[in-house]
């Protein structure tokens, strides 16, 4: 080795040596040192899922709680809430699921539940039934008149505006507000027990509009509304590809 | 014997530097240069029906009830956020915690063009920038394209959470190490929908296999105009949109 | 659960303008992460200060070389304990090596910098010291003489052959050294470059912009701490040296200013997405730390002072006393101005919120691991670290050669 060794010149000599000696201990204290758990990649993921699997379980899922409470699962199968998971409501169950007697879910009553997802707010969805909970039968708790696991109001909605709030109060601070929503819509009894089953009817045609806003309209309800001509009016357009009905204003 | 030689020079040289650009490539995330990879097995995606959305945050709260995310606001594994565009064009946007107070503009604020919620969650990339960055590989994908953290060999060093683009990452103030949305794996590995899922009261959400061909995930895709967040950084997410406005990022 | 985390997070909530993602209102990369690139920065630039000598045979910075070499050692020592100290969990730092992803620039910078410093940085000062450490063991005793021989790895050769060889050695080592300078602070610039999430981190120019103002720091840090040192160790500064290098600095100055200047009007120009909340974000956060501080303080006025003196030569040749008062100045702004650019990026990229609708807040701590206190340590080591170099490895010969800059063969050989 020393032989070699001499071959090169002194310093690099040296250079060699310590380099070789570094590696020699590097690769020892990796093949030999270090524990394979530690350098092993794929060995570290397969160990992680197993963990991440074997977290706890809070909540029981949607199919779980008919096995007992079968009488208010067929309830809750017809009505307005059948898409709701009963955890929804009454929050994880999954230790009452495996333990009945132990713990009891919640069962909210408190009348600032349901208004989380039933308050008015107009970045709900059209059609969504919202109240205004300060309104609404105050201090009544919600559970009083509806069954939350049929929650049917006691008596069918009259006013539209129990499901379209949104629409109802745009339409009230505009020119269209002595309107009533039957005027232009007409709505089967059945929308307002199974909204999605059928869908109140809309104008068709220009002439619609045309019977309060045409020139030679005859309409008492129409006498200080704003006049147009229908032949020359709008082209070929319908009216409400440019004016909002529930907001028709032309200026801001 | 020149003629030789200079051949077997070129020969090797090419050889070698073969060598070399393929080393290279393997730096290079295969996607990069378009190659495939076949998708048997679950394939995890994720649907979201924007105009659903009744922005009631009961999805957060079952999130943090089933993977013991801190309470506090700071962190969150999914959000709701709440756009209102006026009339002016201006579009302002909040993220709803559960238990706000039902805050209403006034029903007379006509400035109102457009308002609607969109829930946020991170959206399991097929090509995730998070996995790409990790020094250490504790963030990884499974072979059912849900990306983890591991826990255990994660060093804090906080790049995932710089190189996600939507924000979904955060670093756990108790482990000290980055969490985020895992699907609830422990959850859809024993055939049960992800918390948030299972208690949206107006099917918002969707979870499901994307390779299975009968499944509310497939009519979600079938039946929608289907959009993702940020599709310009080809982070190719699997959380798709229906009905999601062009005001969203 | 942290209280202080906690605490610190619900006093920037009301700071918040606009609406940034949840999550986003911790800023992740503070106080240290500004700190690390400062001083990778000076590494590369003292070490292409050093090589300046060596390849392009400037020799009037001849006096400079071997301190610029022993302030990027000191340097990147401290380097890797701002990124460690940073991390969630310190203990598992050795990950890094042991599964790193070949994906992960961040883990293949690990690489570059063992590279850097064993391959490059510590080779070539040993080289350059290798006879000088010979001589050092012969004229000593007792722990100072064994540290000697173990510093030159118990050589005691200084025949022609040997001495050939450094020389030829040191030539190599600093020609492959010059690419990976570039390399370890461009590496820096790609960690935040490569990230498409953050559009004021991902550019093309950021590797670049980071190894120019990487040069331009470095190569002040080393005039400044020469202009320092050399009368307190009762030295005479020599003038033609400093002036040489304040040249480059000079042309250095010029080239990261111009290539921050492309970078700003390239992105009005193009008037993406972002500019909106990233013009919000300068103008109100990072007013004082971009405008003032990086840009007028940091690179116009020292421009502006140093070209006084070009222009007025005959005035400031004669009175050498104004050119050092100006130059001092200058240096010292500069290291103002590129820790500040520092800041503004790492800071600024994470001010902004992705959703490109709000901004949030940095709120410096005092104390603690990402403290001001912490950090001024971390920036105040390396010269604690180089004093022990200058008195293992004395520069001073080479340093006090007056007027003879360079007259000394190449190669800083022992005498």
């Amino acid at each position: 080795m020393g032989k070699l060794l001499e071959k090169f010149p002194d310093p690099l000599a040296r250079l060699i040596v310590v380099v070789s000696a570094l590696v020699a201990l590097g690769a020892f204290a990796y093949f030999v040192l270090i524990p394979k758990p530690v350098k092993d990649i794929e060995m570290q993921w397969s160990d992680a899922i197993k963990r991440e699997k074997a977290r706890p379980v809070r909540y029981a899922g949607f199919q779980v709680c008919e096995e007992c409470h079968g009488e208010i699962h067929n309830k809750k199968k017809t009505g307005y809430h059948r898409d709701l998971s009963c955890e929804t409501c009454h929050g994880p169950a999954k230790a009452h699921a495996e333990n009945p007697d132990n713990t009891k879910p919640v069962i909210p009553t408190a009348r600032t539940f349901c208004p989380q997802c039933h308050a008015y707010n107009p970045s709900r969805p059209r059609g969504f039934p919202q109240i205004n909970p300060v309104a609404h039968n105050p201090l009544k708790p919600c559970s009083s008149c509806h069954n939350p696991h049929d929650p049917k109001p006691p008596t069918t909605p009259k006013e539209c505006s129990a499901c379209h709030g949104e629409i109802a109060r745009m339409k009230a601070v505009s020119h269209h507000v002595q309107l009533e929503c039957t005027v232009c819509h007409e709505a089967p009894q059945q929308h307002k027990v199974s909204p999605r089953s059928v869908k109140p009817s809309k104008p068709q045609t220009r002439e619609f509009c045309g019977k309060c806003h045409g020139k030679d309209t005859k309409e008492k309800l129409a006498a200080n509304a704003p006049k147009i001509d229908m032949a020359e009016h709008g082209e070929k357009y319908v009216c409400w590809q440019c004016h909002y009905p529930h907001s028709p204003e032309v200026e801001q | 014997m020149n003629g030789r030689r200079s051949f077997l020079r070129g020969f090797f040289a090419v050889l070698l530097s073969g060598g070399a650009i393929e080393g290279v490539l393997k730096l290079i995330p295969s996607k990069a240069y378009g190659k495939e990879v076949a998708r048997t097995g679950k394939w995890y995606g994720y649907g979201v029906s924007v105009d659903k959305c009744i922005g009631c945050a009961r999805c957060m709260d079952a999130c943090k009830n089933e993977n013991n995310v801190p309470r506090e606001p700071f962190f969150v594994r999914t959000w709701v956020e709440r756009y209102i565009t006026r009339k002016n064009g201006q579009t302002i946007v909040k993220a709803i915690a559960p238990g706000d107070e039902a805050m209403p503009e006034a029903a007379s604020d006509r400035t109102i063009l457009r308002s609607f919620f969109v829930p946020k969650l991170c959206n399991q990339c097929a090509n995730p920038p998070c996995v790409q960055v990790c020094p250490v590989g504790a963030t990884f994908q499974t072979a059912d394209g849900v990306v983890l953290v591991n826990e255990k060999t994660c060093i804090g060093c906080r790049y995932c959470i710089q190189a996600c683009p939507y924000g979904a990452r955060y670093l756990h103030p108790v482990s000290h190490t980055a969490d985020k949305c895992t699907f609830c794996y422990h959850r859809i590995s024993q055939g049960q929908l992800p918390a948030c899922v299972e208690v949206c009261p107006t099917q918002t959400r969707i979870f499901g296999d994307l390779n299975a061909a009968a499944s509310p995930m497939s009519r979600f895709l079938r039946m929608n105009k289907i959009h993702t967040l940020k599709p310009g950084l080809n982070t190719e997410p699997k959380v798709f949109y229906a009905n999601l406005d062009g005001e969203v990022r | 659960m942290n209280p202080e985390i906690i605490r610190t997070l619900q006093e920037l909530l009301p700071q918040i303008q606009g609406y940034i993602y949840p999550n986003e209102i911790e800023i992740h990369w503070g106080l240290l992460i500004v700190v690390y690139p400062y001083i990778t920065g000076v590494v590369a630039g003292a070490f292409i200060l050093a090589s300046l000598v060596k390849v392009f045979n400037v020799k009037e910075v001849q006096p400079l070389y071997r301190l610029s070499l022993l302030t990027a050692l000191a340097y990147l020592l401290v380097a890797p304990m701002a990124l460690v100290s940073h991390l969630g969990h310190p203990g598992r730092f050795y990950e890094i090596l042991l599964t790193p992803q070949t994906s992960s620039a961040m883990a293949m910078f690990g690489f570059v910098y063992a590279w850097y410093l064993m391959a490059v940085l510590l080779l070539e000062i040993w080289f350059v010291h290798r006879t000088d450490m010979i001589d050092m063991a012969e004229n000593s005793t007792g722990a100072t003489r064994l540290l000697y021989r173990a510093l030159s790895l118990f050589s005691k050769d200084k025949g022609e052959r040997a001495v050939a060889f450094d020389h030829k050695a040191l030539k190599v080592i600093t020609i492959v050294g010059i690419p990976s300078a570039f390399l370890l602070h461009g590496y820096v610039g790609f960690i935040f470059g490569s990230i498409k999430a953050n559009p004021w981190w991902s550019s093309v120019l950021i590797p670049i912009v980071f190894l120019f103002s990487a040069i331009v720091s470095g190569i002040a840090l080393v005039v400044l701490l020469y202009m320092i040192i050399t009368p307190l160790t009762g030295g005479k500064i020599n003038m033609k040296c400093v002036d040489k290098a304040v040249d480059f600095l000079f042309y250095a100055v010029i080239v990261d200013f111009s290539l921050e200047m492309v970078d700003f009007i390239h992105r009005v120009y193009q008037s993406e997405e972002e500019i909106k909340i990233l013009s919000e974000m300068v103008m109100n956060k990072l007013f004082a730390s971009l405008i003032i501080i990086q840009v007028l303080l940091g690179m116009l006025v020292p421009l502006l002072l140093i070209s006084l003196t070009k222009i007025f030569k005959k005035r400031f040749g004669l009175n050498e006393d104004m050119r050092k008062m100006v130059y001092f100045i200058s240096v010292i702004l500069i290291q103002f101005g590129i820790f500040a650019t520092r800041w503004n990026v790492v800071i600024g990229g994470q001010m902004f919120s992705k959703s490109f609708r709000g901004l949030t807040t940095y709120k410096m701590e005092f104390g603690g691991i990402e403290g001001l206190l912490y950090a001024i340590a971390l920036l105040a080591l390396p010269v604690v670290i180089l004093f022990v170099l200058l008195k293992v490895l004395p520069p001073w010969k080479e340093l006090r050669e007056e007027g003879e800059a360079g007259t000394e063969a190449l190669g800083g050989a022992s005498s």
